[in-house]
């Protein structure tokens, strides 16, 4: 299939930058979209052009990585997919398709499609973990009974992968869904509990010092989310934070 | 910092959004309630009107509830305001292509929009009825009651301006009643009272508020022009 891409390049942090637009030719249906990405690149180094910088790893949906807003949409079209999921049979032969950068003033971009994500990190460090002991007598995790309904939720909260999707899609470039779920993952478990009041606080405040916007509970997150991460987990964060800002 | 977090902070911003936004529904339910004996008619109907408009003003208890309902309008609208300029600076450079509709609903959207054309709304309205009712020069009826009655008939029957008036009333309702489709069920969310039973209900309840309540508050305006 023959496709027009509109991509948005940008040399560095300080550059304005600006959509451009490339033909790519005989792309095959079953190609995942980063390595139709991989076909322009070698096109544009073979013509002694700058390749188009894309964060990726993985390539199974595992790293979350891959950071693209295509065609209007966080990882594009498809459901509980990432980029590097998308497979180019979900195009038609002649279609335009635009690829920007995920937008946040707390994800600024580096290069091209590259932009920083490390305000999550920062958010993670300001309270997502559990301090135990490792001195050599660390307890054995499986020695503290956890009933199976919150084991389970618990796990679906833990499978976010920080890709950022979430706050690409969110109107409000709200980073609440990631944050909920890193909240909801610890406060759900015995080992968590201990610090649950200062991690709400730590990571909420943190999340706000970033300059992610607020919640407008549009719900466009939980649906772009490519692990299916519920809104569910922001209305336990809602609760976990006014339990620890009133207590 | 208990202080600050429960007024600064993101979290307490909905917070108090979603505490003001549900008090003023039930303050709707119960103007709802005065405003329907607007479709009783004769002089039946005026005199029980302005004894309730009178009851309104003066009772200590509603009194309490019309102070709460303005600080909540204010806040409600300061708050609004200030979440609506966070939330757009923290997307400084737009995207070319967006396609938010393939993931969210429109009113979810526009709370900002649609809380605007309802803060102009309660202005003018108040100007009209509110202002005349308490200190505007005002007739009596047979009662000796304020006769606000009159006044309002009067508003949305008049020869010239009258099907402009009831044409803004019943677009004002419509940006209500999107308004709360959202509004109704999200502030539950802002809450965190979020439950597998009991959320599609709250859901359900808040479309039918969202539907019903705004028609109801619209049918009062076009059947006092085009029938009373
Ligand atoms: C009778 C009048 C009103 C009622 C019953 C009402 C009700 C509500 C409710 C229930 C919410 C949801 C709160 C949440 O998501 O937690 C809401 C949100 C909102 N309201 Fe109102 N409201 C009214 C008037 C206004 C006015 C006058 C404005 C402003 C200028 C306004 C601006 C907003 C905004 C911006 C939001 C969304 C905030 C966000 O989550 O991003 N509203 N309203
Ligand atoms: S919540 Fe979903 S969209 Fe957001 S960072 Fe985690 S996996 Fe990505
Ligand atoms: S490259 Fe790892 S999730 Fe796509």
């Amino acid at each position: 299939m023959n496709l027009t891409l509109k991509i948005w390049r940008q040399k560095n942090s300080k550059d304005k930058g600006k959509m451009e637009t490339y033909p790519v030719k005989d792309i095959s249906p079953d190609m995942s979209f980063l390595e139709m990405m991989d076909v322009l690149n070698n096109q544009l180094i073979e013509s002694g052009q700058d390749p188009v910088a894309f964060d990726h790893d993985c390539r199974e949906g595992i790293c979350g990585m891959c950071s693209m807003f295509i065609n209007g949409e966080a990882h594009g079209p498809g459901r509980g997919i990432t980029t590097c999921q998308l497979h180019m049979r979900s195009f038609k032969d002649g279609d335009t398709i635009y690829i920007e950068p995920w937008r946040a003033a707390a994800f600024p971009v580096i290069k091209d499609l590259v932009v920083d994500r490390s305000s999550f990190d920062r958010v993670i460090q300001a309270g997502g973990y559990v301090s135990v002991n490792t001195s050599g007598n660390t307890q054995d995790a499986n020695a503290i009974p956890v009933p199976k309904e919150d084991a389970d939720k618990a796990f679906d909260a833990a499978t976010c992968i920080g890709c950022g999707a979430c706050v690409a899609t969110c109107k409000n470039s709200s980073a609440m869904l990631f944050v909920s779920a890193k909240i909801s993952q610890l406060a759900l478990l015995p080992q968590g509990k201990v610090e649950a009041k200062q991690r709400a606080l730590n990571m909420v405040k943190q999340m706000d010092e970033e300059g992610f916007g607020n919640c407008s509970n549009t719900g466009a997150c939980e649906v772009e989310c490519p692990k299916g991460i519920s809104l569910e987990n922001i209305a336990r964060m809602n609760r976990e934070y006014l339990k620890a800002s009133t207590s | 910092m208990a202080q600050s977090v429960l007024l600064k902070s993101s979290l307490a911003k909905k917070y108090w959004m979603a505490l003001t936004g549900l008090f003023l529904c039930l303050f709707l339910v119960g103007h709802l309630a005065g405003n329907l004996q607007l479709f009783i008619g004769g002089i039946e109907g005026q005199l029980q009107f302005n004894e309730y408009a009178k009851f309104m003003t003066t009772n200590p208890l509603v009194k309490i509830l019309s102070y709460v309902t303005y600080i909540s309008i204010i806040f409600h609208a300061i708050d609004g305001l200030l979440l609506t300029i966070k939330n757009k600076s923290a997307r400084p450079v737009k995207y070319h292509n967006e396609k938010a509709s393939a993931n969210s609903a429109w009113a979810s959207r526009n709370m900002g929009i649609l809380g605007t054309i309802l803060l102009v709304f309660i202005i003018t309205h108040m100007m009209n009825f509110w202002y005349e009712m308490h200190w505007g020069e005002i007739g009596v009826d047979a009662n000796g009651n304020k006769d606000l009655h009159t006044i309002v008939i009067a508003f949305f029957k008049d020869a010239s301006m009258g099907l402009v008036f009831t044409l803004a009333y019943v677009l004002s309702m419509l940006a209500v009643a999107f308004h709360l489709s959202h509004g109704f069920q999200s502030a539950f969310q802002s809450l965190g009272l979020r439950h597998e039973k009991y959320t599609p209900i709250i859901q359900k309840i808040g479309f039918a508020f969202a539907l019903l309540v705004p028609l109801a508050f619209a049918a009062i305006p076009l059947y006092i022009h085009f029938v009373y």
